[in-house]
């Protein structure tokens, strides 16, 4: 495989708060030390990790820092990372919006940026003329555009409305207009950065499959940011976890997302004990008259197989003296769609100020390959009485299921995304 | 396939990708295309505004410094006398005025998607040609009314220089206008200063006035130091006869344009690749 673009130490230093009478002195002091003294930039060396959440000491921030990796021709990488990660930020440099403050990027051909759709768009103009606009913003000739006009137009499925001043069209149009316009383009290097946000399902299907058949047909380069993990999963083939500028995770796409999203969720409480992330996940506005102290798995690494007992222990504390609580759960896989669950009976009795070990044990899941969350309450009553939840913990615990057979050393076997997620017991007879 | 495309953090000063621009020359056409038709979209008489904007401005010139003021016309028809510099200065200060604004009028397209930044003020300077073109027309047509009503306008082989004139004009304003630019997108305080300093600049300039009603030796020295003086009074001189041409004068003006635009070039190269991030 061939190398399409090559980052080598690519930063990107900001400068915090409002461009004032202060900048001009900073913007003197740099000339004099670089220009007259001959040092170095004063303030390329101060600056810290960027997070956005906590008050930093300098007023620079790298919001890329020392990014180096390589795509390989053909790979559609997902870039995905909390907002302020440096998603964008790398795509406009890529895209040459903006210069980086150290480092180079290498690349082989065309590079087309979809950073917005509809960039130009100038809405007194009609569909038609904007399309030359916006084709040729993109770096399209007349005579390329002319000849793909039709195809846009079918594409962006417009017709209708062609030859109708861009104001006049809903904002779900514009956007499939210039989605078409953009994916018709025939760039080596295909930038994109979240617009299937808007566009309807129909819309966002067609937009994947074109960005699919450009990746895998004609062989061409996309890089793909975007929050939504599913659009991530199905067009990807690799992905690149951004966290405060700096490159965390970069490998296949599933683990990307696997990586991320457990860094989106507890990462303050990686090094932190199990009392304190079911502090993190619980809802407010329950009584916790019985409330949930720690939850975990029977297994450290989370990993279990088919047609293995997943098991947790729940450690309960009581409030009051309170007879026949149950515990529920939730599973919900990583986009946080719910899969299944279950109504625990209520056997457990717990006097006020006691603790109690609970140990569950999910019999015959019979879940797929991939990454699960498990959510938890704790209440009581049934549904002909009415229920009461005392204490609810929403994604306490992450579990993994990595294989089919705890008994088979053919460790992992493949499993599709599009399969869904339970493995279902079959038999099959021949009757006859 | 060698790596085409390399992005580094600083270009060399005079690292001007002119070829990169040829390549954008159907964009250049676009927005040439964009500012003409969408000026006047939904407007009743459309481009009838082209000629409305300059007799009107005619008509308060010849009530404000002719008739108020009684400024010398060289004997020539006020009307044809003021149009004459209006179809020039308007062309220049629109050029000027735009141009200058490239960067902070533009910042949601460019900090979107990139194309040689260069192209949006040259379509600029193209597109208010169009605009000044029409209104040039309007000139001819009173300068014929003027002459088949028996005033005696001479025309002169100068006037074949006009094309080479508004070459230097829009050469000037789109110099001016990118250095403006490429120092106003950090610090603003240039914008309040540049908007009087062009209303100002009208007055510096033989536009309303003939450069013959200049005596003081002084004043003429510091006349001839504005590279647009000679352009205006080549004009008028070519067109209708009057004025003051010399060569040397416009080479004066050329020299300037040329050192300008290649300065101009040079700073809104270096500007354009991190404008986004002061801007």
């Amino acid at each position: 495989m061939r190398t399409a673009i090559e980052f080598n130490n690519i930063s990107k230093q900001y400068r915090l708060g409002l461009v004032s009478t202060r900048t001009i002195s900073h913007d003197l002091n740099r000339w004099w030390k670089m220009n007259i003294l001959g040092k170095e930039d004063p303030y390329l060396k101060i600056g810290e990790v960027n997070d956005r959440a906590h008050k930093g000491e300098s007023e620079y921030v790298w919001a890329l820092k020392d990014i180096n990796f390589k795509v390989e021709q053909g790979d559609v990488l997902g870039i995905i990372g909390k907002n302020g990660a440096g998603k964008s930020t790398l795509l406009k440099i890529l895209s040459k919006v903006t210069a980086p403050t150290t480092g180079t990027i290498k690349a082989r051909g065309r590079i087309a940026s979809l950073l917005e759709v509809g960039t130009g768009f100038h809405p007194e103009m009609t569909g038609r003329e904007n399309i030359f606009m916006n084709g040729a913003i993109m770096g399209m000739t007349k005579a390329e555009i002319a000849r793909k006009l039709d195809e846009i137009v079918d594409f962006a499925g417009v017709e209708r409305y062609i030859d109708t001043p861009v104001k006049r069209y809903s904002s779900g149009m514009t956007v499939r207009l210039g989605f078409a316009i953009a994916a018709h383009l025939e760039p080596e290097i295909l930038v994109v950065d979240e617009v299937l946000a808007v566009g309807d399902a129909e819309f966002q299907k067609k937009a994947i499959g074109k960005m699919q058949d450009v990746s895998k047909g004609e062989g061409r380069t996309v890089l793909f940011v975007s929050h939504n993990m599913g659009a991530v999963r199905n067009l990807c083939s690799k992905g690149l976890v951004l966290e405060n500028g700096q490159i965390i995770f970069l490998g296949t796409t599933n683990d990307a997302i696997d990586n991320y999203i457990y860094v989106k969720k507890n990462s303050d409480l990686l090094k932190v004990d199990a009392e304190a992330k079911v502090k993190k996940n619980r809802l407010k506005g329950y009584s916790n008259e019985v409330f949930f102290k720690e939850i975990f798995l029977d297994k450290s690494n989370g990993n279990y197989c088919t047609n293995e007992d997943i098991v947790f222990i729940c450690k309960i504390k009581s409030n009051r003296t309170t007879e026949n609580v149950r515990i529920n759960a939730t599973i919900s896989n990583i986009e946080d769609t719910p899969i299944g669950g279950w109504f625990g009976d209520g056997v457990i009795d717990i006097k006020e100020g006691e603790e109690k070990l609970i140990k569950i044990s999910l019999k015959n899941h019979n879940l797929s390959i991939g990454t699960y969350f498990i959510s938890l309450s704790l209440g009581k009553g049934n549904f002909i009485e009415g229920m009461i939840d005392f204490d609810v913990v929403m994604m306490a615990e992450k579990f993994s299921v990595v294989g089919f057979d705890v008994n088979s050393n053919t460790g992992f076997t493949t499993w599709q995304k599009q399969w869904g997620h339970i493995l279902f017991t079959t038999e099959c007879e021949v009757l006859d | 396939m060698e790596f085409t495309t390399i992005i580094k953090p600083k270009n060399k000063l005079f690292e001007v990708d002119f070829k990169e621009i040829w390549q954008y020359r159907d964009l250049l056409s676009m927005f040439v295309k964009r500012d003409i038709v969408t000026q006047y979209k939904q407007t009743i008489l459309g481009p009838t505004w082209f000629f409305v904007q300059p007799a009107l401005t005619t008509v308060m010139y010849m009530v404000v410094f002719g008739g108020i003021a009684k400024i010398s016309t060289d004997g020539l028809p006020q009307p044809l006398f003021y149009l004459a510099g209006i179809v020039l200065w308007q062309y220049f200060s629109d050029c000027l005025n735009k141009t200058s604004s490239t960067f902070t009028t533009n910042q949601h397209i460019f900090g979107k998607v990139y194309f040689p930044r260069l192209i949006v003020p040259l379509s600029t300077v193209t597109s208010n040609l169009v605009r000044m073109g029409i209104q040039f027309l309007l000139f001819v047509l009173v300068y014929v009314y003027f002459v088949v009503s028996g005033v005696s306008v001479i025309p002169n082989i100068y006037a074949l220089l006009f094309p080479f004139l508004i070459v230097l004009l829009a050469g000037l304003s789109l110099g001016f206008g990118i250095i403006i630019s490429s120092m106003t997108t950090k610090y603003r305080d240039l914008t309040i200063l540049f908007t009087f300093v062009v209303q100002l600049w009208m007055y510096a300039t033989p536009v309303i006035y003939p450069m013959s009603t200049i005596t003081n030796p002084t004043l003429r020295t510091l006349m001839a130091l504005n590279p647009l003086t000679s352009i205006f009074e080549a004009f008028k001189y070519g067109m209708l006869g009057v004025g003051e041409f010399s060569w040397w004068q416009l080479a004066y003006s050329t020299g300037f344009m040329l050192v300008l635009l290649g300065i101009g070039v040079v700073v809104f190269n270096k500007v354009q690749r991190s404008f986004m991030d002061t801007v």
